[in-house]
């Protein structure tokens, strides 16, 4: 079933409530996840997507492996965006369903989901340490001293471990990035989803956000789904990459493969156009 | 004049105060109220509240105040006046108030109800840690306007016989004859309370500002003990904000237009 309402948080009043509805146990770091084997943690089935005229997504089909670093690419309007958005349920799909681990996408499920966006996001009014630990302590309930040492923990990971009080208004684009990537590990997610994390910083703060991620990537399980432009991003980070044009999947493969023996001549096309 | 008839000016003042005080409750409570139900998700709830809001915008204070005082009465229903002036002000100016309740909320970046979503916070929880933290700053200086209006439109009780500023002018002025006297003292009394209303909203907004790290407030400047060079650039940089409110203001005002690019208000402070 998948959702219907706006937004299925609402139908969960209970989750406000702390330990009624613990989050599932997850250690914070790596532990290779052998219950997925055969489930992929991700699936869309058959899912379309319409603006208006527009198709966005077409009967989309698409595993995700549980682990893996999986990178989005093609057109803009090819609706990479769109699967990240209905993911973190920001929208719905008209037809299809989506699955997480095998259950319907709700909001039980989208708590182990986190979302990196490339405006950053944080919360102006909150100080660096209170963007990570606000989720944790109101949405799982974690225990006030617990959230901020876990928060110092994963803002020292992402080199910040001296601006826990500064404002996000007084960091750079690079800073506050990586303050979001810290928020969204905050919540122990087992899927990161990755939108154009490093399109809106200036060409020196890219490296640093992407170090981060890169040790992201090697060093826990956590799924990464990334949509980007830059070929050098997915390369990096990636061992899948799929290529989206039309709302569909034009084809996959591992990076090396892709961009250098592309079997399709759409494929081929944007990679050239982007290079 | 008289000192009784100063007496009776300052009593009047008095109850202008109060009347200016429980209406600017009663708009408050009512300007929240109905400002987020006509941001809720349920298409009745907009409805009702916009029947309100369309209602008693339209409608003047002054024939409200007859009517709760004197019609409501024929229905079985007597108001003391006072509470019939708080009534029929506090439900016009709280209709007032509650656009600006939803001006300054969905001047929130969506974005930042994107991230709240993210991070699973609820409705509720959205709307209490991330949205009105936000718009709480942008609500102050035009409730500020809509405060000194309210104060004004108090005299609009004297009609109910309330023996306000207004009133007791009527009064003075009935028993010396010197309108011109009168009048000019109570237009001061007026401008005063109004002045102090309005630099205390300024002083609010600044605290409000500050608390959301738009503007820092003057007291939050660094120590002056500091070495000028060993100020580190980050430090340096809070205090040219904080120098300059209008700066501050500017980059407050200049968000909501890169809202549409996903922009955050944080992304325009930097600016």
């Amino acid at each position: 079933m998948v959702p219907e309402t706006p937004d299925p948080a609402a139908e969960r009043p209970d989750d406000a409530s702390p330990k009624a509805d613990p989050a599932p146990e997850r250690p914070d770091s790596p532990e290779p996840s052998g219950d997925s084997v055969g489930t992929p943690l991700v699936r869309f089935e058959k899912v379309c997507k319409r603006f208006g005229d527009t198709v966005v997504l077409d009967r989309l089909d698409l595993d995700v492996e549980a682990g893996r670093h999986v990178t989005l690419i093609g057109p803009s309007g090819s609706g990479k965006t769109t699967i990240l958005r209905l993911l973190m349920t920001l929208t719905q799909p008209d037809e299809g369903r989506i699955l997480i681990d095998g259950a319907p996408l709700d909001a039980r499920a989208r708590k182990t989901i986190g979302m990196v966006f490339q405006q950053f996001n944080l919360f102006p009014h909150m100080r660096v340490l209170r963007n990570v630990t606000e989720a944790p302590v109101h949405v799982l309930g974690m225990d006030k001293d617990e959230a901020a040492e876990r928060a110092k923990g994963l803002l020292e990971m992402v080199g910040l471990g001296d601006k826990l009080d500064a404002r996000p208004s007084q960091l750079s684009g690079g800073q506050q990035q990586r303050v979001a990537i810290a928020r969204a590990l905050a919540m122990r997610p087992r899927v990161l989803l990755l939108d154009e994390v490093t399109s809106a910083l200036d060409p020196e703060l890219v490296a640093g956000v992407l170090d981060v991620l890169r040790d992201i990537a090697r060093g826990t399980d956590i799924t990464m789904v990334c949509v980007t432009h830059e070929m050098n991003f997915a390369r990096d980070i990636s061992d899948l990459v799929v290529m989206f044009d039309g709302g569909r999947v034009v084809e996959s493969g591992p990076p090396e493969a892709l961009f250098h023996s592309p079997r399709h001549e759409r494929t081929r096309e944007f990679l050239s156009a982007v290079r | 004049m008289t000192t009784g008839l100063y007496e009776l000016l300052l009593r009047g003042l008095w109850l202008t105060v109060q009347l200016t005080v429980f209406s600017a409750v009663l708009a408050a409570a009512v300007a929240f109220l109905a400002g987020l139900a006509r941001l809720s998700r349920r298409w009745i709830v907009r409805f009702v509240a916009g029947v309100y809001v369309e209602f008693f915008r339209g409608t003047s204070a002054l024939v409200l105040m007859f009517w709760l005082f004197f019609a409501l009465p024929l229905l079985g229903w007597q108001l003391a006046a006072l509470w019939a002036g708080t009534l029929a002000l506090g439900l016009s100016y709280g209709a007032y108030g509650s656009e600006i309740v939803r001006g300054a909320l969905r001047a929130v970046p969506p974005a930042q109800r994107e991230a709240a979503i993210a991070l699973s916070f609820t409705p509720a929880q959205r709307m209490l840690r991330v949205l009105l933290p936000q718009a709480l700053p942008e609500m102050v200086p035009p409730f500020a306007n809509l405060l000194v209006e309210l104060l004004k439109g108090t005299a609009l009780a004297s009609v109910l016989g309330i023996g306000e500023l207004a009133f007791s002018a009527q009064l003075v002025r009935l028993a010396t004859g010197d309108s011109a006297q009168v009048y000019a003292i109570i237009l001061v009394m007026y401008f005063v309370v109004a002045f102090v209303i309005t630099r205390a909203m300024r002083l609010l907004e600044r605290r409000a500002k500050a608390s959301v790290g738009r503007a820092p407030g003057r007291s939050r400047g660094r120590p002056t003990r500091v070495p000028p060079g060993a100020i580190d650039p980050a430090v340096g940089a809070t205090a040219t904000v904080g120098g300059g409110t209008a700066g501050g203001g500017t980059a407050g005002g200049a968000s909501p237009g890169t809202a549409a690019a996903g922009g955050t208000a944080t992304g325009g402070d930097v600016a």
